[in-house]
């Protein structure tokens, strides 16, 4: 089968990529760099912390740059690639001066690392090189605790019922629902709810909310409404833009029901205590 | 500069320095997954058709004459248009005079501008013949010619159809194959799998939208 | 022959239109109820994940081989449809198109025309130009004679009158034909079958679109359900198939994945009621079939697309409707609101090369990039990286090369300056943590209104500390934090 670039012709008729072939992980390291993510360092600190708590319970030491800041998600989606390149290229250097693997609390962030800075540096061979390393060396959080880590969950919570929900194109770029999906059936007590049209955005979609704020909050109306229905007493996802998306308009709507970080769930359920509450 | 010439030329500039890509074309990929034993086609085709509101009967040379009198007689139909030029339908006339049925049996004969009102809201019924059948996907091929024409198989409220066991394949692309239709087609050809349908209402499925209300498929066994 | 002017004159702007769609909880209940519907059928026309993935990969390389020839293509198709005795036409503009097919219908001394389901003569808004002339255009299609008759748009590409239930065809019918009120559909089809029978038989000339046009044999493939197109394309004296230029394949073999992807996608049918192959027109010794067939192949910003390598691949495009049956915009905003003939995630990255972005400016953005078009479309068109790059292209500065017809369309100096902002904030991390501390710790302050995200979310208050603050901390007492 003949490859994407048959013809090195920038104007060469494009086909898709070939299917990526499934994640080879490697052996659980001794240290990787936690990227905290801009939207969980400003508003959701203790999912950070608790997802520290979690890899050093792997006996993984954390490694936190405090020169990172955010991916460039922001920018790369409004359509401001130069600004998205410039700190990119800020968090690849920052990335690379450790080259530990990369996890991060996000699924969206990191599929930006995983995917979207190749697009970005499409243009440059020598950067190419670098964001290819750090596509293969960047884990969402549950992938690496899961398929790196191999963890095993010991649940010492109460009986509950929850709903989860992932980043879509996480979801679509990184299988991120059936990590997080299968980390959770480790947990004895815990019965995850299925809620009416899982798989659909929750209408975040970065600046699509500000943009586009009717449909937008459309959208996050209907999530919301599914997961009070479902039966679940609340919700858990592994990134940081849907939660603050789901629990702003929950809040708005003064409700109840609350979305929490899966991070600081899971370390709740093994202990009994998430200690990122206290902070 | 015509607008072909511009089309072209804007094409042409476009794709400057650059190469065609190689034909790609994997046949394994359309007929891998549609294989099936040959006694299982019939059964296949069968239940396809069935699901989308088609009547399939088993039967053989010597008795489908019999069972489309009877499918007529049925349904109070008094019409039925069919090709006397054919063998089926030649059969079909035979058996209808021998057991004197009042079923009127009409020919197409004439350009379609001669009989057009007549056509459209008399006939009741036809009976084609078919160029085989698809499993695949319950499929019927029609080739329609001067002997039964394309409006032979849309018009009439009530398609009924023949069809060979031994022309059943397992997928289109086999047919096509085995027949070399890339070598020359006729003006028409027809993939039939069910009657004319519509769910354009509330997706609601109706049938008769504006073909045939009914399509009942006769397939000889024998032949 | 009434013209087609929207009832309600809908708002300019698609926030507007979005902003009455969603407060219609009819509409909105019609389209999420028909979605819903349209994504389980075809997730079951599907069951095998392989054989999806498979199809969809050849259905990508067998149009992108058909693209990187195009030209080559056209030229063979028209070549072999000439041999069999059609006439093709080729139109750079809707304009041309239309006068084509007009030429066409003079000749004849056509005054009645009737159509079978063709979204390139929804893009020339065919019927219209005809009635100014005098030419009654009839839509066959049922949906499609729906909504003329409501003087509307199709708000669906495969579903026209989606938009509309049961008794609203009702009292339509009622209005228009004088029918006794039902909310029967069979009934309410049968009316319409009735109504169109006469105009099938009465009709000079016939139109229709084209699915697959096979340059090998020199063959137009239409796919349908209804049987219109049968008999648009069978019973008038002239057929005209209009069509856009991306529409060639090079063999009949092609067609056989390409349907399947088709019918399975738009429908989650194995395959349509009918395919119709018309290599010709009626023969001397035939009995039926048109005496003319003419193929008209229009451009209408199809080149200009196939000038960008990677908005050329919009034009793989097979119009099955998946992407906007799976969107959750569309499925909230319904067909309409997009204010153009193809709505839907296809609709947003096509619509600029034939209308300009500066026309659809909003377009790009109307979309969460969550990726449901992208991981359904049968031809692999990578729908949100192509919804990315418009986003760039609608906020060039007006200085920069425009590469898209009508970019810059968004250009705003201030949103420009503060994403100049946002980057300095990010790249320096001294300002970063100056940034993070002064949020935490006058939390309080933060503003109660944060613009348009206020209207749906409660303020954000940042936390108490940060993790920047937090990570620190605990990595020094844990030692575990490297020199
Ligand atoms: S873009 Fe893809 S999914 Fe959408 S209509 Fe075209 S072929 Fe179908």
């Amino acid at each position: 089968m003949s490859q994407l670039f048959y013809d090195a012709a920038p104007n060469a008729t494009r086909v898709a990529p070939e299917r990526e072939p499934e994640r080879v992980y490697p052996d659980k390291p001794e240290a990787v760099t936690l990227f905290g993510t801009c939207v969980v360092d400003l508003f959701f600190p203790e999912a950070g912390l608790d997802a520290i708590h979690l890899l050093e319970r792997e006996g993984v030491r954390v490694h936190f740059p405090q020169e990172q800041s955010c991916c460039g998600q922001p920018a790369w989606t409004s359509g401001y690639r130069d600004e998205a390149k410039a700190v990119a290229r800020a968090q690849l250097d920052i990335l690379d001066r450790a080259g530990l693997p990369v996890v991060v609390p996000s699924g969206s962030c990191a599929g930006m690392f995983r995917h979207h800075y190749r697009a970005l540096f499409a243009d440059e061979p020598d950067t190419l090189r670098r964001v290819e390393a750090l596509a293969e060396r960047t884990f969402e959080l549950t992938e690496f605790l899961l398929k790196v880590c191999k963890v095993q969950l010991a649940d010492r919570g109460a009986p509950s019922k929850i709903a989860l929900h992932t980043s879509c194109s996480a979801r679509r770029e990184m299988n991120t629902h059936l990590h997080a999906r299968e980390l959770l059936q480790q947990l004895e007590r815990v019965e995850r709810i299925d809620h009416d049209h899982e798989s659909e955005c929750c209408g975040f979609g970065g600046t699509f909310s500000v943009r586009m704020p009717e449909v937008s909050g459309a959208m996050v109306k209907d999530k919301t409404r599914s997961l009070m229905d479902s039966g679940a007493v609340e919700m858990v996802t592994a990134d940081g833009g849907c939660l603050m998306n789901i629990n702003g308009s929950l809040e708005k709507q003064k409700e109840s029901f609350r979305g929490r970080h899966l991070a600081s769930f899971l370390w709740e359920r093994i202990n009994g205590t998430s200690e990122g509450e206290a902070a | 500069m015509s607008a072909r010439a511009n089309i072209l030329g804007k094409l042409r500039n476009s794709l400057a320095g650059t190469t065609p890509r190689p034909d790609e074309f994997d046949e394994r990929l359309v007929t891998a997954p549609w294989r099936y034993a040959p006694e299982d086609r019939i059964d296949r085709l069968r239940s396809l058709m069935e699901a989308v509101h088609t009547e399939v009967h088993p039967c053989r040379s010597d008795n489908w004459p019999e069972l489309v009198a009877e499918l007529l007689n049925k349904r109070n139909l008094t019409n039925l248009l069919c090709a006397p030029s054919k063998e089926h339908g030649r059969a079909l006339q035979a058996y209808f005079e021998a057991t004197e049925q009042k079923v009127e049996l009409l020919a197409y004969d004439q350009p379609v501008e001669a009989w057009k009102e007549e056509l459209f809201w008399n006939v009741e019924a036809s009976l084609t013949g078919t160029l085989g059948g698809i499993a695949a996907t319950g499929t019927l091929v029609l080739w329609p010619d001067r002997n039964e024409p394309r409006l032979m198989s849309l018009v009439p409220p009530v398609h009924i159809a023949l069809l060979k066991a031994s022309e059943i394949h397992d997928n289109l692309y086999d047919m096509m194959v085995a027949q070399d239709w890339a070598a020359g087609l006729p003006t028409n050809v027809l993939l039939v799998s069910g009657p004319s349908k519509t769910a354009d209402i509330e997706q609601v499925l109706a049938y008769g939208a504006h073909g045939p209300r009914e399509l009942i498929v006769l397939v000889l066994e024998d032949a | 022959m009434s013209q087609r002017i929207p009832v309600t004159e809908l708002p300019s702007d698609f926030r507007g239109r979005a902003e009455g769609a969603l407060a219609d909880g009819q509409l909105r209940n019609n389209f999420r109820v028909a979605m819903d519907s349209l994504m389980s059928k075809r997730a079951n026309a599907f069951p095998d994940a392989d054989e999806r993935e498979g199809l969809r990969e050849l259905g990508n390389r067998i149009k992108a081989g058909a693209l990187s020839r195009l030209p080559d293509l056209l030229e063979q198709l028209e070549q072999k449809l000439t041999e069999n005795g059609v006439k093709v036409h080729w139109a750079e503009t809707i304009e041309e198109a239309n006068t084509l097919v007009h030429d066409i219908i003079e000749a004849r001394k056509g005054n009645q025309v009737v159509k079978g389901k063709s979204m390139v003569s929804e893009e020339m808004e065919m019927n219209d130009y005809l009635a100014e002339r005098g030419i009654e255009c009839l839509e066959s299609d049922m949906g499609e004679y729906i909504v003329q008759l409501d003087n509307e748009k199709p708000s669906h590409i495969i579903m026209p009158a989606i938009h509309k239930n049961a008794r609203q065809v009702s009292k339509l019918f009622h209005d228009k034909l004088g029918e006794p009120e039902t909310e029967d559909v069979n009934q309410l089809i049968q009316i319409g079958r009735r109504t169109l029978r006469q105009k099938f038989m009465e009709a000079d000339v016939g139109v229709s679109g084209v699915n697959f046009a096979i340059a090998e044999t020199g063959t137009l493939l239409l796919v349908e359900n209804e049987g219109n197109g049968r008999m648009s394309t069978t019973v008038p004296p002239v057929h005209i198939a209009v069509t856009g230029i991306e529409k060639v394949v090079p063999n009949l073999r092609d067609v056989v994945p390409l349907v399947s992807l088709l019918t399975r996608s738009a429908l989650g049918q194995p395959i349509t009621t009918y395919v119709n192959l018309i290599s010709g027109p009626r023969k001397p010794d035939e009995l039926d079939g048109p005496e003319e067939v003419h193929l008209v192949l229009l451009d209408n910003g199809r080149s200009g697309a196939f000038a960008d390598a990677q908005m050329r691949q919009t034009l793989n495009c097979i119009r099955c409707g998946a992407c906007m049956n799976h969107c959750p915009v569309y499925t909230r905003v319904g067909g309409h609101t997009y204010g153009e003939v193809y709505p839907g995630p296809i609709g947003k990255i096509i619509t600029p090369h034939m209308a300009g972005l500066d026309n659809v400016p909003d377009h790009p953005s109307a979309s969460s990039l969550c990726g449901a078009c992208g991981e359904v479309c049968p031809v692999k068109i990578p729908i949100p990286e192509l919804l990315q790059r418009l986003r760039q292209e609608n906020v060039k500065a007006p200085e920069q090369p425009q590469q898209v017809k009508g970019g810059g369309a968004k250009f705003s100096r201030r949103e420009r300056w503060i994403w100049r902002g946002w980057q300095m904030l990010n790249t320096r991390p001294v300002l970063y943590r100056s940034f993070l501390w002064a949020a935490t710790r006058f939390r309080a302050l933060s503003p109660k209104k944060a613009g348009p995200w206020t209207e749906n979310h409660s303020a954000p208050v940042p936390a108490r500390r940060s993790l920047h603050d937090l990570a620190a901390q605990h990595l020094d007492q844990n030692g575990g934090r490297p020199s």
